[in-house]
């Protein structure tokens, strides 16, 4: 089964036929014989094929059922605030001291220990134990349940993202390259834009007018999806642009003129799916570096909303040089679990376009 | 070509136009206002100043009225400035924006060279060797190497190294370009020492992040070489591998890498932000980032148009470059 990929069917002997001439003497068909592969099989077994691809698949497939799963076993609830959360006393008390210059003149701090379900924290910063597995944060939440938590938050994320950006590219390159023209001129014009404004200081200024307007809740998860969608849909929208302006031009769209066929139908039926590969790996490498920004945006402390879990939240607490030199436990596992994301969907975006490429042979 | 290039360059105004546009009205819309705060600590340090003083700085400053038509005015002042050379000066500062940036640039600059040197001598001659042993053991390695790399973010491999080899080893710096304990008046290579001390994590950071990239470029490109009729030809003519690698792949292969080159001017000589941050080098990104976040609106505006303008001038640059290097390629009208 080595070479036989050049062609969109694959044509590949049933095991034990091979060669056998003998057999069409015989009356046989040769189709009953022969396993003939579909478009789809044949990049699949062409994906599966590839160890890189397989390791990617896997890995992906173990930090979803880590983020979506996981926390369902878990002890904690990762958030705070509920009773689930709170160990056996350890660390009890505000660390919030009160000063006040006793009779014999000398300035005195006190601390106020009390012990009371609303007071946090308990046991802040706890070390690697059996029932923390990666310890707990200041708010004495565990950090394996907020790093699960955080994975469904920032895998979301990357998906919606994704999806939504396809959907805009499409349309818009679509138009642009169906229609050419002005249409053409517009949406491309718009697209130059767009990608050459520098992402990173636009989001920094974003989510401090999202600060401004009260957008603090989750629903700034929502605004910042939108925003991340609006400024990558360009890449997409190139894509498609010039997939359909070489489309467009091939003889089976001058058929499809001449059998008189309505323009929805043009778009839909005969070039989207021709595009649908370079979208699949557009999206599948696309999302690994949305969930980067993510993990940007919330290390410079302007992702999601403060307290949700998300892996760039989490890592967030990098930036404060206390945690980072000495509680290493809070913020590498999310750092890794980010690498993990990326390095999962670029080995499966890089093994899907290989297989999709007909011109790969291996 | 040269109706090419006009057409590009004007195309290129009107996307300069738009990108400022739109940058100073986000930039306006941001909620803080160094104006307004420096005027209020001094407000409640002395109570010599009003509450009409203020109105009145703000009106100085041109921010005194927030809403469109006011955010337009501000939007043409900084305009006809933008148009005259003159970027305005910054809050924070209180110098010319265009000398913070010429300023800063430098050492951004010289980070970024550095690095992509590095990068280069690396990345292009593995590149060329996976190429010549594709699928084999050295190709895979490298490859699976790079993507890990290539999939690091930057302020997570930044701080995991400050944490390991400056806090607990103590081999190198936390961060920024000079000790404390460096002695005054100290020659420049003492200086240029303890500054390139400084500047090995980061550099570490950035050529580990951005080698993976032009290492599998140049393999993609030496994998189409290597496949073309001439060096069938060089191998049917009876040279020795070495001399059909070293004396027509390579050569063809460094074609397409000189667009790569024209590309990375952004990153070049407008500084890795976050990089700059993590490592808290005083370069033009971490500049740039502190005047985004206190709201030094012709900084934040100057560094987002001089980035602009390199995008612009870089993608430019790569399709002109790839026309020059490569005659085969026609640009169209």
């Amino acid at each position: 089964m080595e070479e036989n990929n050049k062609t969109e069917k694959d044509v590949v002997p049933a095991t034990g036929a091979g060669g056998n001439f003998n057999d069409n003497l015989h009356g046989e068909n040769l189709t009953e014989r022969a396993k003939v592969l579909s478009p789809g099989m044949t990049v699949l077994k062409r994906f599966f094929r590839s160890k890189l691809s397989v390791i990617g698949l896997v890995m992906l497939i173990a930090l979803f059922l880590f983020s979506f799963l996981g926390p369902v076993f878990s002890k904690w609830s990762g958030n705070g605030g509920t009773v689930k959360d709170f160990d056996t006393i350890n660390v009890i008390g505000t660390y919030i001291p009160i000063t006040y210059t006793g009779a014999d003149g000398t300035v005195y701090e006190a601390y106020d220990v009390t012990i009371d379900d609303k007071l946090l924290p308990y046991n802040s910063l706890g070390g690697i134990t059996a029932d923390h597995w990666m310890g707990t944060d200041y708010e004495g939440n565990d950090v394996f349940t907020r790093l699960m938590l955080g994975g469904r938050v920032s895998l979301t994320i990357g998906f919606v993202v994704i999806i939504l950006e396809t959907l805009l590219g499409v349309l818009l390159g679509g138009l642009a390259g169906y229609f050419g023209k002005w249409v053409d001129q517009l949406i491309m014009r718009l697209v130059d834009i767009l990608s050459c404004i520098p992402s990173l200081p636009i989001m920094l200024i974003l989510g401090a007018v999202f600060d401004s307007l009260g957008i603090v809740t989750i629903s700034k998860l929502y605004y910042m999806m939108l925003v991340l969608t609006l400024l990558g849909w360009t890449g997409v929208a190139r894509l498609v642009r010039g997939q359909i302006l070489t489309l467009r031009e091939q003889e089976f769209m001058l058929a499809a003129k001449c059998s008189g066929l309505s323009t929805g139908k043009k778009i839909f039926k005969h070039l989207l799916p021709n595009i649908i590969p370079q979208l699949i790996v557009f999206m599948t490498l696309g999302l690994g570096s949305v969930i980067l920004m993510e993990a940007t945006l919330g290390y410079l402390g302007i992702g999601a909303p403060l307290g949700t879990a998300t892996w760039g939240n989490i890592i967030n607490l990098a930036s404060v040089s206390r945690y980072r030199n000495y509680y290493p436990n809070l913020w590498l596992g999310s750092g890794i679990c980010i690498t993990f994301a990326i390095l999962a969907f670029n080995f499966v975006g890089d093994g899907l376009r290989d297989a999709f490429d007909p011109k790969m042979k291996r | 070509m040269f109706k090419y290039v006009i057409k590009r360059l004007l195309i290129a105004v009107l996307i300069l136009f738009g990108i400022s546009v739109l940058i100073y009205f986000l930039i306006r819309l941001m909620p803080v206002n160094y104006i307004e705060d420096k005027v209020r600590t001094q407000m409640s340090n002395n109570g010599g100043i009003s509450e009409e003083d203020l109105q009145r700085m703000l009106a100085l400053y041109g921010l005194d009225d927030n809403s469109f038509l006011g955010i337009l005015k501000g939007y043409w002042n900084w305009f006809t400035g933008f148009l005259k050379g003159d970027l305005g000066t910054s809050f924070q500062y209180n110098i010319k924006v265009e000398t913070i940036i010429k300023e800063k640039m430098g050492i951004s600059f010289g980070i970024s060279f550095v690095s992509l040197i590095i990068e280069m001598l690396i990345a292009i001659p593995l590149g060329i060797k996976c190429a010549c042993n594709q699928y084999g053991k050295i190709d895979y390695t490298v490859t699976v190497l790079c993507m890990v790399g290539m999939a690091f973010p930057s302020f997570f491999l930044g701080n995991m190294f400050i944490k390991w080899f400056a806090v607990d080893l103590g081999w190198f710096e936390t961060g920024g370009l000079v000790s404390i304990d460096l002695p005054h008046g100290s020659n420049i290579f003492v200086r240029f020492g303890d500054m390139a001390w400084h500047l090995v994590l980061p550099l570490f950071v950035m050529v580990i992040l951005d080698i993976g990239s032009l290492m599998r470029y140049t393999r993609t490109n030496t994998l189409e070489v290597l496949n073309a009729d001439y060096i069938r030809t060089a191998r049917a003519k009876g040279l020795s591998e070495g001399k059909v690698v070293y004396k027509h792949v390579f050569r063809n292969t460094l074609i397409p890498l000189i667009t790569v080159l024209a590309s990375t001017l952004p990153m070049l000589f407008g500084g890795a932000m976050i990089t700059e941050t993590v490592f808290d080098i005083p370069g033009i990104g971490q500049t740039a980032y502190n005047a985004l976040k206190i709201g030094d609106i012709p900084l934040a505006m100057g560094y987002n148009m001089f980035m602009a303008v390199l995008t612009v001038l870089g993608t430019l640059l790569a399709d002109l470059m790839y026309a020059v290097v490569d005659p085969r390629v026609k640009l169209a009208k």
